[in-house]
């Protein structure tokens, strides 16, 4: 769906995030140019959001996405507000993310926003006077993990096209994959070779959309046969959330576990990737392999943040 | 043979899949009109057997008929004018459908936030697919 241009309060276009889609491929290129930088010379972006405030409008744990922004937003120079719990918000006592927004509108900036409930962040930027950035809702869209995924390919490899791309695991409930999918379409030559078992296999839109964009994929069960074939492995976590009874999640968790046995079959270039909280699906003797760069992949994600945070307020230019 | 008269002004809806004529009479809002409107059902029909029928004796412009596509492409629209087929309207998908179908993903926002507009756009023209616009799930909703 394409946004309603609007003027914010600081009477700059409103610019929302709520898919990784919403930036143009030259977008995005400015948006890993900038967050390179930032990698590259933290200290000249020190004070660049200075007396600007980050609400973190989070309806349901998550730590890890949370400190990102906040971290992003102090790397920034700016301040911090927000919620990390229904509980702890006004949507405790029945208050909807429209009237939430309007009112968080008046406090801070910017805002990042968590939801279970698909589309709330959308709901939030059509109300919104500031920027909003979907931050996950529920198993829909986590465009900021999906910024932060190809960051760290397009850093640690030097571009985003011409790969072998293996994504395994929860590929039917897991909205990284279908994300990050989404987002590599846009460049070319790229193989993708889909790992997981029949009942968690890609959604039928996504196979259709592959199929009429003639992309070379195939979907396979065996986590070994594909690694020799690989430059990139994105390893994915099967969600206790994401299933409605818990005898489905048991028998389905550990599917699929990558450990040091496995990596042996992989290429001595072949990266893997996974967007945390790892559970068990990558043994933790993987982690010292130097192929392993889902730890790396957290700081990118900050750089990558603190890039949006200043493309959404105006200050990346 | 049940004979319905002509009308001067307004529009008829012919070719309307037998038993779908109430749903339309709803969709359109014509129960809120203050105007004469006849629902002809079961009518004799060569290409379909079995027909519904719509006369609304209204100016057409007064009304949306957007969801006519979405609920069958057999549906004409014959605009009328002193008694007369003026035009026939073609029927067109529309771009984004506004509280016609209810979103069911339970999953969705407007789930739990009752006063949202329930938003659809259209993601497939071809195939007719129709998908929130806050979840992005397809419509199930058989109109």
């Amino acid at each position: 769906m394409e946004q309603q241009q609007r003027i914010g309060k600081n009477g700059k276009m409103l610019r929302h995030l709520m898919t990784p889609l919403d930036f143009s491929v030259e977008e995005l290129d400015k948006l890993f140019d900038l967050a390179e930088d930032i990698k590259n010379d933290p200290d000249k972006y020190a004070e660049v959001c200075k007396r600007k405030k980050l609400a973190t409008c989070f309806y349901e744990p998550s730590t890890r996405t949370r400190l990102s922004f906040e971290t992003a937003m102090l790397n920034l120079g700016g301040q911090v507000i927000g919620f990390s719990d229904a509980k702890s918000s006004s949507a405790s006592k029945g208050e909807s993310v429209s009237d939430t927004i309007r009112v968080i509108s008046c406090f801070a900036d910017i805002c990042a926003m968590r939801h279970p409930k698909e589309g709330a962040p959308m709901v939030a930027a059509e109300r919104s006077r500031i920027p909003v950035i979907n931050a996950g809702d529920g198993g829909h869209q986590h465009p900021t993990q999906t910024l932060t995924d190809m960051m760290t390919i397009r850093s640690l490899k030097g571009k985003l096209s011409g790969f072998t791309i293996g994504l395994c695991g929860d590929l039917k409930f897991g909205r990284t994959v279908h994300s990050l999918v989404n987002a590599m379409l846009r460049y070319p030559d790229n193989k993708y070779i889909f790992i997981s078992p029949e009942e968690l296999r890609i959604p039928s839109y996504l196979r259709e959309k592959l199929n009429e964009m003639n992309v070379e994929f195939e979907e396979v069960e065996r986590l070994e046969e594909s690694l020799p074939k690989l430059d990139l492995l994105y390893m994915t976590r099967v969600q206790r959330e994401r299933f409605f009874n818990e005898e489905d999640y048991v028998r389905l968790k550990d599917f699929y576990v990558l450990n040091k046995d496995k990596m042996a079959l992989a290429g001595p270039d072949m990266m893997v990737l996974h967007p945390l909280p790892r559970v068990n699906e990558i043994s933790v003797d993987v982690d010292d392999d130097p192929r392993a760069v889902y730890f790396e992949q957290v700081q990118f994600g900050v750089y990558v943040r603190m890039a949006l945070i200043m493309t959404l307020l105006g200050l990346a230019e | 043979m049940l004979n319905v008269g002509k009308i001067e002004e307004g529009f008829v809806l012919d070719h309307i899949p037998a038993g779908k004529g109430m749903s339309i009479y709803y969709h359109l809002g014509l129960d809120k009109l203050d105007c004469m409107v006849a629902i002809i059902k079961n009518a004799r029909s060569g290409k379909l057997g079995k027909k519904d029928i719509i006369k609304v004796e209204c100016d057409i412009n007064l009304l949306n008929l957007d969801v006519l596509a979405v609920i069958d492409h057999t549906i004409t629209v014959n605009v009328v004018k002193d008694g007369e087929i003026l035009e026939k309207r073609p029927l067109v998908l529309p771009k984004e459908l506004k509280d016609v179908m209810r979103c069911k993903n339970p999953r969705c926002i407007t789930s739990i936030e009752q006063e949202l507009p329930h938003i659809f756009y259209l993601a497939d023209q071809e195939k007719e697919v129709y998908r929130c616009k806050y979840c992005d799930e397809k419509n199930s909703e058989k109109m």
